[in-house]
């Protein structure tokens, strides 16, 4: 297929989103009180190792069974006071939207992603400062993948989440300096 | 020392000399700002210093070849438009904003998310980090919410936004804009820009548009005066194509 149209450019989030962009219940992927819920939650920071409170992370994942199908309802409105309903308790979207709080700490329950090969989650990253978005993933579990094993050990260690106590996986995203977090771009 | 505007104007001319010189010597053309881009301060460190990673999008399991879906349970009916959202009308010029959602393939975008915000006539956003000095309009909040159709399009009432200053140097104003925040059928497509108006004389000072170095790419940032958008006793009107990139996997099935 040949390309016509060259893209509109990026443009940074800047920092005003924060009454338009996020949504009730946007950390609420997986449906309230499912027995299956994981919480992935981590700190976002700076080039000098400064949490970021004004980033706003997204994220798209599979399903549970693996479908990438995804659902309508992340934001489900309601069309009598134009308020939010929040999901709907039974569909799962497959994405979530969370800013950070002013300690540069985010948190997603969501349930396991049943891609194939390693479960991960795609992370997309947008912030005052930051021009172009960022790509990342959330890998929960460590293992032969495509991707993972081309990286040197201390780059691939930033893709994978740590499991930690009560269903939780630490992922902290670094922006920039050491340590920093490996993102992608596709080709 | 406080940084003043010709500070940053020797930066961004700087950068765009480099830019326009290696183009010329036969470097590709950049459509996105690049992540380092200093004029604006606050990307010092906030962007990646390692290169980026590739993913080969030839897997039709990657995760990111799909992506979000929405659907009429996620807007309300009068979310497109922002001059109805309070008790009274908002003050300053009615527009109405119009225009397709596109892959770079030119095929729509349809049944997609797009999301918009923006200051007030004033340029003051409902938010509480912008404290300078302009009026706050009770019947002003500046968020919209629409899906495109079935040809990819969009269409937003609203007033057309102040122009504002902002703390990147002394005297910095950022030219009236319109924040846009659109899905395409792949994650990789995401895209969070915004949207000028013709003609601002603030367009040269502003380091966050010069950040796209390319002017091509600058001006498909700008949107087009539509006189017959435009109607009678009521609204200006304005159009503004977005076209997306990154491989989806509806090009993958294609390509088969």
């Amino acid at each position: 297929m040949s390309e016509t149209l060259l893209p509109t450019p990026s443009h940074t989030v800047g920092p005003f989103y924060g009454y338009a962009l996020p949504f009730p219940d946007g950390e609420q992927i997986a449906p309230a009180g499912h027995p299956d819920t994981i919480t992935l939650h981590g700190y976002v920071l700076d080039g000098e190792g400064k949490p970021i409170p004004d980033a706003l992370l997204e994220f798209w994942q599979a399903a549970p069974d693996g479908s990438l199908r995804g659902a309508p309802g992340s934001l489900r409105r309601d069309p009598v006071t134009g308020g939010h309903l929040g999901r709907n308790g039974t569909d799962f979207t497959g994405f979530g939207r969370v800013p950070t709080d002013a300690d540069g700490h985010y948190a997603l329950r969501t349930l396991p992603p049943g891609n194939a090969g390693l479960p991960y989650l795609s992370v997309c990253v947008f912030a005052r400062g930051l021009l172009h978005h960022l790509f990342t993933r959330a890998y929960l579990a460590d293992g032969a993948d495509t991707l993972l094993d081309a990286l040197p050990a201390e780059r691939r260690a930033t893709l994978i989440a740590a499991e930690g106590p009560g269903r939780t996986y630490r992922f902290d995203i670094r922006l920039q300096g050491e340590g920093e977090t490996v993102f992608l771009e596709f080709q | 020392m406080a940084l003043t505007q010709s500070d940053i104007d020797l930066e961004i001319n700087d950068l765009q000399n480099a830019y326009d010189k290696a183009v010329a010597g036969g470097a590709p053309v950049l459509n996105h700002p690049s992540r380092d881009y200093a004029p604006y301060r606050s990307s010092v460190l906030r962007h990646p210093k390692q290169p980026l990673v590739a993913v080969n999008g030839g897997d039709p399991e990657t995760v990111e070849l799909s992506g979000p879906v929405f659907g009429v349970t996620d807007i309300t009916e009068i979310d497109n438009n922002l001059t109805i959202q309070h008790q009274g009308e908002p003050l300053g010029e009615r527009i109405t904003v119009r225009g397709r959602l596109l892959d770079s393939g030119g095929r729509p975008v349809r049944g997609q998310l797009v999301e918009i915000w923006q200051a007030n006539a004033s340029g003051r956003y409902a938010h509480l980090r912008d404290q300078h000095p302009a009026p706050l309009d009770p019947n002003f909040t500046g968020v919209g919410r629409t899906l495109t159709d079935d040809q990819g399009r969009y269409i937003f009432t609203t007033i057309k936004p102040g122009a504002y200053p902002w703390r990147n140097h002394t005297n910095a104003w950022r030219p009236a804009h319109i924040h846009f925040s659109v899905f395409g059928t792949a994650f990789t497509q995401r895209l969070i820009t915004q949207m000028y108006f013709p003609g601002d004389p603030l367009f040269p000072y502003d380091p966050i548009l010069r950040s796209v170095t390319d002017q091509a790419a600058r001006d498909r940032l700008v949107a087009t005066y539509n006189h017959d958008l435009s109607q009678p006793e009521f609204s200006l009107g304005y159009e503004w194509d977005i076209v997306l990139d990154g491989p989806s996997a509806t090009w993958i099935e294609e390509g088969r």
